[in-house]
């Protein structure tokens, strides 16, 4: 018995090996993309892998006239370090696979991007705020996404111009939520803005008891630094318990799945994005109906960045390619992705600095104008600022 | 809930007094005991912990000069103490089913949690139906509520006889940790497996409730208590009237009906109620209805009251009921009762004063749960109400 | 695997003879397999998932034969130190599920010890992992922790010193567990331990206010790594340069090898301590606990020292994994260890044979594959069918019409469900249980069987 399946498993084998040793083919470039495919967070990766899907599919036309055939291959992350890494060296291991576009947590993100920097390929991130991912300073990794260190105070200073006096700061307890918190805070303290509470917490469903005290402060603004998952049914709730005050988040708030949790209670929500609103971009908005007709469903949070991120790899590739006159080496491709200057994106213009920063980020202050998710590419622009990365502003303080 | 599921029927006096006769009598049994139970659990905490939080706030000040902790808990100490009941008896119902089984088979159902999902999510599947059908406005509230509960509790309850014909039966004799395991393996697989079917046919999990689109649960019920007015939801009113009702009933089920009887004998001993004619088989696939049933029942309630679930909700509130229920005492139903209420009502105080201590803050919340926990068990290692079960050398 | 071959020969030399030889073959194949394929074929995908789990079971298969010793232990050292970093250098991520396999089994050991060996059921072993690599994080990282701050950061160096520190640091909080759960037991010691590897975890998100000590949720990052000595730094590049490969950082592939051997010079260590712990009084002792506490105190098993000695080296190889887990991740945030964690390290306890060493291995190995190797490469073979427009003949279906929502990559927890669910049903003593275990499951099972037929053909119950 044992034996008869010892020699099915060689049999089975040895086809598979006879099948895998033909159609080899050199002209293929793989781009990787790996987010949370599974799990609670999928909601989000799901929708920045189809970006990225989209994003090959419409732009990957001058490098085929080249003579290469790009292909996609999508890895699921699970949001959890160890796998991260373990796909990062399976990635790294597959020499075809010239770009990266990921990850969503930054806690996957920092351990994998060391294993994609020790092999000089590069990794564009859509969606890691978090400073350290390049602060570090490697030369293959780059982000499309803003800083939390500049979104946090750029909600801050908004707040301030609504004369708000008061804010009580509430985070999802995530390297993201509670950095964005973190620096909003710290912002608002230094506006005079006096902070009531600062608070995180993993609840996602039952806010009942966590809005008591918010309730009894009676803070003029309450900051949430999170998802808009979380966000839509901690708003529904507070308003339902009284609460009347204003109401602020980062860009997880950016998806119209946020009016449908909140419903009548989220309109109102400022909400600072380094996504194009996209009743201004015409670009984005035709992103949003795209998406919409492949997928069936509106993009999430950070779909318009893994866009964004995706073809400005495309568009490194294509001159990696140029270049080096054949298939380039990861080493080329990393440099030219950082060479790819005013890249015209969903998300603004973007030219990376030496770190991998965007040089000018665009951070947007927008106002939910209605209950309904199909309004919300309607949403009110109420303010644009222009920040520079901290590298580019302390180049220019130099000079 | 007189009397905990491991013991025996009292035995009738011969010579009954008027008090004897008044406690023997059916409505006191089934009906003023275990409410009167549970008001006394409420006031008793609430007291306890209100008693508490003021002794806090004068011996430690808040940090922040502008801030007077007494105001403060004076303003939010109604909200508090709803919100802590509230979640206190959906914690309970999630306790029993542990409880229950814990009971009759000595093994941790950890896959009670996803019953619990299954039951919101059941409920979300009604509500919508009842939505996308137009009759939603149109049905009377309380029945609504009524069959949506139905509908969860015979979900939830067929899927936790189903799971335990499946999985745990031929398991009945290994070691205690392999249906753990398996439990594990089940709460994955459902998970999974409620995402996937919304996912394809929803194209999202985000499973909001049509709860607003109701006047009756859009418009909080306002209560003044002296200058301060409480808006109370009325979904979390809704949970407090249901939770009693049901756990009423199931008094009445354990305690006062032959089912309740066999039940407790194969609690108590399975060989030898199985020698003695209970088919034990029976006994145990109804334990897991009821258990199940009271899960999805709570997590219909929770649903309607969070407006919003995921395929991730049972989660964190399975995690806390299998505390409560070790708290209380587990394979104890009065015990998994109290020690709901009890996790809720700490939960709710912890939050509302932890936020005035900056260098403390919510975030600390569940370590002081689980220090309170560990406290008490190790004083009394048994729970609350559990008995001392002597080792059978 | 061919243990029909070996019974049928009478003669114990000719068993010998003929399970080295068939090790070898199997050997021998394996790596054939793996390095005669072609990476960019359309299949390579779902022939990996076979090539590379059967040649990550050799070890087991080895120690399972009846070969004798010398060449037994022979074999293995070349398998795991010699062939296992080639292929390692040969393909990165082959180097790094070793890696991975090799963490989780030494995890999956430690709480085998606490769990297997004395019948303590501990739902928060990853609490003792997590002080580990806290421990060589905050020392090592160039986050802004009061540590920085204050200038107490240590160099690479000392990772050797904090191994042992490691070590020695979880036994103590092992037994500072140890002590208050002492009089608990069964299903209350499982909370109260899941309530501690979660308040391990809550304590290293929320201390970084008022004083940083652990960077709170955004995790500690630039963690020392011990210095790769020069003659492995020679070796790499003579292996490079040997199968003429084009490594574009071969000091990185150098340190990763580092780790491999770093993590396997543990395993080993852990393997041999459990060994050697399993048959000392010690072990008796826990073995007596776990079958009947009161007898065990009755016939003088000092329960206090025993239990907290169980506590105390389970938590003391979890904390050395960790140390090594927080160097080879370059980051560490209270993410990697959720109650999820560990879960799974319990899972892979009980998979692979729940107090059988060689078992727990497997389980370890067959669980990491089975998430790190397996869906993974099925979710790739998928997609590169779809990638070049497959279509299923016979049925005439092309991959392309495959619903997005049906990938397999999305469905890894159900997966994961179902084999745990199944494993359990038809096979609950585990995949490689231990002896002791064997027999008493099959005692168990007639004295239940005999019970069902006694109670099952009584008339209808009394509900």
């Amino acid at each position: 018995m044992k034996q008869k399946v010892s020699i099915i498993i060689a049999v089975a084998l040895a086809m598979l090996m006879s099948l895998s040793l033909v159609q080899a083919q050199d002209n293929v470039i793989k781009i990787a993309s790996q987010t949370p495919l599974s799990g609670p967070q999928s909601v989000l990766g799901v929708s920045m892998r189809n970006a990225v899907e989209l994003a090959i599919e419409q732009l990957s036309g001058p490098i085929e006239e080249l003579g290469f055939k790009i292909e996609f291959v999508p890895y699921d992350d699970e949001a959890k370090p160890d796998k991260g890494t373990s796909n990062a060296n399976l990635i790294v291991a597959d020499e075809s696979i010239l770009v990266v576009i990921g990850h969503l947590n930054s806690g996957v993100a920092l351990p994998a991007s060391e294993v994609y920097n020790g092999s000089n390929l590069a990794m564009i991130s859509p969606a890691n705020t978090n400073p350290n991912i390049t602060d570090r300073g490697y030369p293959t990794v780059s982000r499309v996404c803003g800083r939390d260190d500049l979104q946090g105070p750029t909600g801050a200073e908004f707040a301030n111009q609504l004369g708000v006096k008061s804010v009580y700061v509430l985070h999802d307890t995530t390297a993201y939520g509670e950095g964005v918190a973190r620096f909003f805070r710290q912002r608002a303290e230094e506006l005079g803005i006096t902070v009531l509470g600062f608070e995180g917490t993993e609840e996602t469903a039952n806010f009942d008891s966590l809005i008591q005290p918010i309730l009894a402060l009676n803070p003029e603004m309450v900051y949430f630094g999170g998802i808009y998952s979380q966000m839509g049914i901690f708003l529904s709730q507070a308003r339902a318990q009284g609460f009347d005050g204003l109401f602020m988040g980062p860009d997880g708030t950016d998806s119209s799945e946020f009016a449908q949790l909140a419903g009548e209670a989220g309109v109102g929500t400022y909400y600072t994005s380094v996504a194009g609103p996209a009743n201004i971009y015409p670009n984005a908005a035709q992103f949003i109906e795209d998406y919409k007709e492949k997928f069936g469903e509106p993009p999430q949070p950070f779909a318009a960045q893994a866009y964004d991120a995706t073809a400005i790899a495309l568009l490194g590739l294509q001159s990696a390619i140029e270049e080096a006159g054949g298939k380039p080496t990861r080493e080329q491709v990393a440099k030219a992705i950082r060479a790819v200057t005013d890249y015209e994106g969903l998300t603004g213009t973007i030219t990376f600095d030496a770190n991998g920063d965007p040089e000018i980020g665009l951070y947007y202050v927008l106002q939910v104008v209605s209950a309904d998710p199909a309004e919300w590419s309607n949403n009110e622009l109420l303010a644009t600022l222009e920040i520079p990365s901290p590298l580019t502003a302390a180049a220019a303080k130099e000079e | 809930m007189s009397t905990t599921a491991t013991v025996q029927d009292r035995p009738v006096a011969p010579k009954a007094n008027t008090l004897e006769l008044v406690q023997q009598s059916w409505i006191y049994r089934f009906l003023l005991f275990p409410i009167g139970q549970m008001l006394i659990f409420i006031a008793g905490a609430t007291i306890l912990l209100t008693v508490i939080a003021y002794a806090i706030a004068i011996a430690f000040p808040a940090p922040n000069p502008n801030i007077d902790l007494v105001t403060q808990i004076n303003r939010q100490l109604p909200g508090m103490i709803i919100s802590g009941v509230s979640i206190g008896f959906v914690y309970s119902m999630i306790a029993l089913g542990y409880t229950l089984v814990y009971g009759v088979l000595q093994f941790i159902n950890f896959a009670h949690s996803e019953l619990f999902m299954v039951g919101s999510a059941t409920g979300f599947v009604v509500m919508k139906a009842l939505e996308d059908n137009g009759v939603l406005k149109e049905w009377n509230p309380i029945l609504m509520i009524l069959f949506m509960l139905v509908c969860a509790m015979t979900v939830s309850g067929i899927l936790a006889m189903l799971m335990e014909r499946i999985a745990y039966r031929p398991l009945r004799g290994a070691p205690r940790l392999v249906p753990l395991i398996t439990a594990i393996g089940i709460s994955f697989f459902l998970i999974d497996f409620v995402r996937a079917g919304f996912a394809i046919t929803r194209n999202e999990f985000n499973l909001t409730y049509p709860v607003r689109s109701l006047e009756m649960f859009a418009t909080p019920v306002r209560v003044a208590i002296g200058e301060t007015t409480v808006n109370v939801r009325t979904t979390s009113i809704m949970i407090i009237i249901s939770a009693v009702i049901m756990l009423v009933i199931l008094n009445y089920i354990v305690n006062g009906t032959k089912l309740g009887r066999g039940i407790r004998a194969v609690a108590q001993d399975q060989t030898m109620s199985g020698l003695l004619g209970v088919n034990v088989n029976l006994m145990i696939s109804l334990t897991f209805l009821i258990g199940g049933a009271f899960g999805g029942a709570a997590g219909m309630l929770f649903g309607m009251n969070v407006g919003t679930i995921t395929p991730y909700v049972g989660f964190l509130p399975g995690l806390k009921a299998f505390t409560a229920a070790v708290l209380g005492g587990i394979g104890n139903i009065t015990g998994a009762l109290l020690g709901g209420l009890t996790i809720g009502i700490v939960e709710a105080f912890l939050n509302g004063v932890l936020v005035y201590y900056p260098a403390l803050g919510q975030r600390y919340t569940d370590i002081l749960t689980f220090s309170v926990l560990i406290l008490i068990l190790i004083f009394r290692p048994t729970g609350i109400l559990g008995k001392r079960v002597d080792e059978k050398v | 695997m061919a243990s029909t071959t070996i019974t049928n020969a009478p003669n114990p030399n000719r068993r010998a003879l003929l399970a080295t030889g068939f090790a070898l073959a199997y050997v021998v194949v394996a790596v054939l397999a793996l390095i005669l394929v072609d990476r960019n074929s359309l299949w390579y995908p779902l022939y990996n998932v076979f090539a590379y789990s059967m040649y990550v079971l050799s070890p087991i298969l080895i120690i399972s034969l009846p070969i004798p010793n010398p060449i037994k232990f022979g074999g293995l050292a070349i398998l795991l130190l010699i062939v296992t970093p080639m292929l390692g250098i040969y393909n990165n991520s082959y180097m790094e599920i070793a890696v991975q396999i090799c963490i989780f089994a030494g995890l999956a050991l430690g709480l085998n010890i606490v769990v297997g060996f004395a019948g303590l059921l501990d739902l928060g072993y990853v609490a003792f992992f997590a002080v580990g690599a806290y421990l060589w994080a905050v020392f090592t990282s160039t986050s802004e922790t009061v540590f920085k701050l204050n200038g107490w950061l240590v160099p690479g160096e000392m990772f050797w010193v904090f191994l042992v520190i490691g070590v020695f640091i979880a036994a103590f909080v092992g037994i500072l567990l140890g002590l208050p759960v002492l009089r608990l037991r069964g299903d209350y010691l499982a909370i109260v331990t899941l309530g501690f590897g979660e308040v391990i975890r809550i304590l290293a998100r929320n201390a970084n206010d008022p004083i940083n000590i652990t960077n709170g949720a955004q995790g500690l990052i630039g963690i020392g790594k011990p210095p790769v000595p020069d003659l492995l730094h020679g070796i790499t590049n003579e292996a490079i340069r040997i199968m003429s490969l084009r490594v574009d950082n071969p000091g990185f592939v150098a340190q990763q090898l580092l780790f491999y051997l770093i993590a396997v010079g543990l395993l080993v260590l852990i393997i041999v301590i459990s060994r050697r712990l399993e048959d000392s009084p010690i072990g008796r002792a826990w073995t007596a606990i776990r079958e009947d506490e009161v007898a065990a105190k009755a016939m003088g098993v000092p329960l206090v020292r025993m239990k907290l000695a169980a506590f105390a080296t389970g938590a003391s190889f979890g904390g050395a994994i960790g140390v090594l887990y927080a160097a080879k991740q370059a980051f560490v945030d209270p993410t990697s260890f959720v109650l999820l964690q560990s879960i799974i390290i319990l899972a892979m306890v009980i998979v692979g044979g729940m107090g059988s060493i060689r078992g727990v291995i497997l389980g370890a190995i067959a669980m990491t594959l089975l998430n790190l190797h397996v869906l993974t490469n099925l979710s790739l073979q998928l997609n590169a069918l779809r990638n070049v427009n497959f279509i299923v003949p016979i049925i005439d279906f092309p991959i392309r019409n495959w619903p997005n929502q049906l990938e397999p990559a999305k469905y890894q927890p159900l997966i994961f469900g179902l084999v745990l669910v199944l494993m359990m049903i038809f096979r609950p003593e585990g995949l490689m249980p231990a002896e002791r275990r064997k027999l008493e499951l099959k005692a168990e099972r007639e004295e239940s069987a005999g019970l069902d037929e006694q109670a099952a053909p009584q008339p209808k119950g009394d509900a």
